[in-house]
């Protein structure tokens, strides 16, 4: 009988722990250790005039700068990549935090603190940028999921837009007997009561201009005109429009905080490109002028 | 009235027609004696071009009809001409009522009245059963259907559905889906709800009533069906409306009760029994003869085969040799003995002794299953920890088991004719020691499946099997020298007991010192604190319980139940004092393993006067996992909510190591304190979907995968069995471009399972790939293991066995 290979591993349960404690901070302790050592090679190193990236101190920092940086940008492969072997995402992610701070500090002591107006800053800059968005970053996905999970109860996205659908034919339905001029109102809530939409939208919780939220407003003045048959429609169709009220009011808070969960990305990435794209210029125009 | 014919074959399905074609093609009159209006029911009603599969690949097909796979409309196709081209004589529309008379003059009564006589009878009708019909008057009018294939036909019309399961939800929401149909739709049930129908089913139907689409008439019987019209009893009276066609689905009788009214015998009462046959598949009514499905061969090619074979047999053949013959052979050569096929069969039949109650004809299709080997001695024949669930009969030879480890390792022999392995057949659990050869042996390895059919059709390979499982998981269990002599006594009142979920074999407080043993399933330990129940924790199969009160006497310290249907053995309390009078190294390890149980009691229960909240959140979080079948779960993903972004890249991870086919929905499942239960496999302990594989396609892999290997041909079965919905009938979708093109150029649809209108976009020309069942199966053979974890940036899904995560350990964590 052959030799039973162990595959499948499993997660330690008592161990679990997501990718900021991953490792007991395995990659704060690296990532740190990183600073401190340039941190001292920065003091301990007396360069004249005055500390500057030029130097031989400078280049050794530089080079783990950029090397770091295009390290980090692998991660968009590796999360895309899903190759056999020993590999977890989470510890790439967990690495890619720490190192991606740790890159700011020695930067800056590559730098030797010396800025101008010229494409030295402006890669510093675009890396401060990345840095930031990518903490801005850690921020929402340390805080956010729980509220995801929280309003979406057990419903799934796909759910939630099915309700939705489900309502809008009901609504419809149970509008057939009602006058034009209430037809018409529970009209807007079938017309104009979109979710999603533009990131600023997605990103405020989308409410604005709600065609289901005016309906409703309009109701307790139908309420008066209507007849006493008419009411009884009146009074079901209320209940649908609120129970639509109550299904979109869901489902933008899940696209909102989706969108906040995001949204960070779209700076981060596009940052990203241009940052290399100007750390390349960086070293080459180092190279011409020296 | 027809003269006597030589065969009347009952069913036109592959097995039935295939005897119809020989016995034609061998010019012996014959009537095939089909009850609906076309060949092959059963593969008729499939889905429009579905594709049928060929397995075992390795059998051949010797026979008057010919078999390829392909499209369900090809195969009928071919099937029809073939009958045609051998003129074989069909009689349709024919519904068998009765069968009087004996082998020679066999009368076959149908339900137009008119009578068949035939000498012999082949019954090849198949295990589907027939529809069950209305049985109102008016229920055999012609608008009257127990089908429908496709509901886009009906247009404008006044339809009434009668049913509430599955079939006839499915039925009535079809027709209603294209709105521009026109059709009005009223579905009768007969119950007050719905609870015979999926979940899902029974809430779209509501949703459909609310929303005026349908009208449903529940508690409510039909009475009468008129051309135009129908009548129907409510609970508030009797109402006649307008109704241009009746869909009736009302489930269908399985045809044990017609099979059994000819005088047929069963090999046991078990619902899975097949009839008793002999080697000629002949019943034990002579001269009826049982080939197919119902004779326990559910695939087509081996159907096919039968039906040559049967009617060879009944012209008087003796020395037929059957299509398997060659594979027999090939599996059995280099074998050492120099015996031939039925030699082999024999030898293995009287030596091992939970086979010697199966027919020659059992024991031929036991083989084709089955494994034979030759070991040296010390030859392993599985390690411990490794998981297999096949067991090993023991034809000559001897092996040996090792128990425990390091020094206190010691070997027990099994002796020829006995089994081993049979603890992972019962609980499904990884191998628990290491087996030899102790001397040059042969041994039958027998798949898991097959060994349980076995246990199922003979009572006492079932007897033998339980009894030598119980000795020897006791004896792997309590180690500490203990040998079967001394467990003679104990085992002589053991009981094996049925334990359904919830039920509590040890209630708190009660008087009680019996041992009890988890055969299968597993328990939850709960004990009363504060006026609440609190989690203490959890037994999987192999454990034992109850020890407490019998060492140290007192009550009950804890309720212990079912979290799964389970099987425990009961041991008698005196008996088993006495047994720890005798073996005071067996008292030790119990007050060792009792020493432990008492630490994590003792933890909680300290815990809980200290911090309340998180001893209840503990005991929250284990309640509903055990709820969520975890109970039964070898394996399960887990997303940790507080740290899941909804990015999907499980899903996509999955999709791209899988063909393109996610086998897992992140979004979809329970939730508990923000733990949540996606909807995939957890690789069950009894896996629901290995119950009913034709082609035996579902396998446990090394490491407790529970997989599905190439030759699935697509019948849906274990999706229909899986109760947890994790299995999805797909094909496999065309390959995309790599990676880096897409992140590149933007070609194709990136990472993940391709969307529908991608696929049918580049679907590749030429056949279609066949739908076959995909599961997960934990990324097997893969290293660095299950992709879907590996692929979570923050760490929020993780893989757990239910014992390694309902640890009190947990509760330090404080979450």
């Amino acid at each position: 009988m052959s030799k039973v290979e162990k595959t499948g591993e499993r997660s330690n349960a008592v161990l679990h722990e997501g990718f900021l404690r991953h490792r007991n901070f395995r990659w704060a302790w690296r990532a740190g250790a990183l600073c401190v050592v340039a941190a001292a090679g920065y003091l301990l190193v007396d360069v004249q005039p005055r500390p500057n990236g030029g130097s031989a101190y400078g280049y050794v920092a530089g080079t783990i700068s950029a090397g770091l940086v295009l390290w980090l940008t692998l991660l968009g492969l590796r999360k895309r990549a899903i190759t056999a072997g020993q590999w977890s995402l989470k510890a790439w992610v967990s690495a890619h935090v720490y190192l991606g701070l740790a890159v700011l500090v020695i930067t800056t002591l590559h730098a030797g603190f010396q800025f101008g107006w010229n494409i030295h800053t402006l890669a510093y800059g675009l890396m401060v940028l990345v840095v930031v968005s990518g903490l801005f970053g850690v921020t929402v996905y340390a805080l956010l999921p729980r509220y995801l999970s929280r309003n979406r109860g057990e419903t799934t996205q796909k759910q939630m837009l099915e309700t939705l659908r489900a309502l809008d034919r009901q609504i419809n339905e149970a509008a057939q007997p009602l006058s034009e001029v209430q037809a018409r109102v529970v009209q807007m809530s079938l017309d104009d009561s979109k979710v999603g939409g533009g990131l600023w939208r997605r990103l405020s919780g989308g409410r604005g201009g709600c065609g289901n939220r005016k309906a409703l407003a309009r109701f307790p003045g139908l309420r008066r005109k209507a007849t006493d048959v008419e009411l009884q429609t009146l009074s079901r169709m209320e209940e649908l429009l609120q129970r639509k009220s109550a299904a979109l009011g869901q489902v933008r808070r899940h696209l909102q905080i989706r969108a906040w969960l995001n949204v960070w990305l779209s700076v981060h990435v596009p940052a990203t490109i241009a940052l290399i794209a100007a750390i390349t210029a960086h070293v080459f125009s180092v190279f011409i002028y020296w | 009235m027809e003269g006597v014919h030589r065969i009347a074959i009952l069913g036109s399905g592959p097995a039935g027609l295939s005897a119809a074609a020989h016995a034609a093609a061998r010019g012996v009159s014959h009537v095939l004696i089909e009850k609906s209006d076309h060949l092959s029911d059963t593969i008729f009603r499939y889905q429009r071009g579905k594709h049928i599969m060929a397995t075992p690949s390795q059998l051949v097909v010797r026979a008057d009809v010919s078999f390829e796979p392909g499209k369900r409309e090809t195969i009928l196709d071919t099937w029809s001409s073939e009958a045609a081209k051998h003129k074989v004589n069909v009689r349709y529309r024919a519904e068998v009522k009765s069968i009087t008379g004996a082998k020679g003059d066999f009368s076959i009564a149908l339900s137009d009245g008119s009578v068949v006589r035939a000498e012999t009878i082949i019954l090849a009708i198949g295990t589907q059963g027939n529809p069950n019909v209305m049985s109102c008057e008016g229920g055999g009018l012609a608008h009257v259907q127990y089908q429908l294939d496709d509901p886009a036909e009906y247009v404008d019309e006044h339809i009434c559905v009668v049913g509430g399961g599955d079939a006839g939800i499915e039925n009535a929401l079809g027709l209603i889906a294209d709105r521009a149909q026109g059709n009005t739709v009223t579905l009768v049930n007969r119950g007050a709800d719905f609870a015979r129908a999926k979940d899902a089913n029974a809430k779209a139907l509501l949703a459909a009533q609310e929303a005026g689409n349908i009208t449903l008439l529940t508690s409510a019987e039909t009475t009468l069906i008129e051309p135009g019209w129908i009548t129907v009893d409510t609970p508030e009276g009797a109402t006649r409306f307008q109704c241009d066609r009746v869909i009736a689905r009302l489930g269908s009788a399985p045809p044990r009760k017609f099979v059994e009214s000819i005088g047929l015998e069963f090999t046991s009462a078990a619902r899975e029994a097949f009839p008793k046959l002999s080697p000629t598949f002949e019943s034990t009514v002579h001269g009826v003869y049982v080939i197919g499905a119902l004779a326990g061969y559910p695939l087509i090619k081996h159907c096919i085969n039968q039906g040559y074979d049967v009617v060879e047999y009944i012209g008087g053949a003796v020395d037929l040799k059957p299509a398997d013959e060659p594979i027999l052979e090939a599996r059995l050569k280099g074998l050492p003995g120099n015996r031939s096929v039925a030699e082999w069969l024999e030898f293995l039949r009287q030596e091992i002794e939970i086979l010697r109650g199966l027919s020659p004809l059992q024991m031929r299709e036991f083989l084709l299953d089955s494994d034979v080997r030759a070991y040296n001695a010390g030859d392993i024949v599985f390690k411990r920890h490794s998981v297999g669930s096949s067991v090993f009969g023991i034809a000559s030879g001897s092996v040996e088991v090792e128990v425990g480890g390091g020094k206190k390792r010691q070997t027990v022999p099994i002796p020829r004719g006995s089994i081993v392995g049979e603890v992972g057949l019962i609980s499904g659990r990884p191998r628990g020691a290491t087996v030899r050869a102790a001397e040059p042996s042969i041994l039958l390895e027998i798949p898991r499946m097959a060994a349980l059919r076995l246990m199922a059709s003979v009572k006492e390979a079932r007897d033998t099997v339980n009894r030598i499982t119980t000795e020897r998981q006791l004896l792997q269990m309590f180690g500490s020298g203990l040998t079967p002599a001394d467990l003679t006594d104990v085992l002589e009142t053991a009981e094996i007991r049925q334990v359904k979920t919830g039920e509590a074999i040890i209630n708190e407080g009660e008087e009680g010192y019996d041992i009890f043993v988890v055969r299968s399933g597993s328990m939850v330990v709960e004990k009363q604190i504060g006026g609440k129940p609190v989690f203490l924790s959890y037994l999987p199969a192999g454990s034992y319980v109850g020890e407490m009160a019998l060492v140290d006497g007192g009550r009950r310290s804890a309720t212990v139940q079912a979290a799964i249907r389970s099987e425990v053995v009961r041991l008698d309390g005196d008996r088993f004092r006495a047994l720890l009078g005798r073996k005071p190294e067996l008292e030790e390890k119990l007050r060792a393993d009792m020493a432990d149980r008492r630490r994590v009691n003792g933890y909680i229960e300290e815990q809980k006067g200290r911090f309340g909240d998180v001893v209840d959140m503990y005991s929250a979080v284990a309640d509903f996992l055990v709820d969520q079948g975890i109970g039964e779960a070898t394996d399960v993903l887990l997303i940790d909510e507080t740290l899941c972004i909804g990015c999907d890249n499980c899903e996509k991870a999955c999709a791209d190591v899988h063909d393109g086919l996610s086998r897992l929905d992140r979004e979809a499942g329970r939730t508990y304190a923000h733990l949540h239960v996606p909807t995939s496999c957890r690789h069950c302990e009894h896996p629901y979907c290995m119950t009913d594989c034709p082609p035996n396609a579902i396998h446990r892999g090394p490491d407790g995968e529970v997989f599905i290997d190439e030759t699935c041909i697509g019948c849906g079965n274990c999706q229909r069995n899986c109760p947890y919905d994790v299995i999805r009938m797909d094909s496999r979708p065309p390959d995309k471009p790599d990676l880096i093109s897409w992140l590149l150029f933007g070609v194709g649809p990136g990472p993940g399972e391709p969307d529908k209108a991608w696929r049918a976009k580049h679907k590749p020309k030429g056949a279609e790939p066949p739908k076959v069942a995909i599961k997960c199966d934990m990324c097997i053979g893969k290293s660095g293991g299950p992709a879907c974890v590996r692929a979570c940036p923050t760490g929020a899904a993780i893989r757990v066995s239910p014992e390694e995560f309902l640890t009190v350990k947990r509760m330090n964590r404080g979450d």
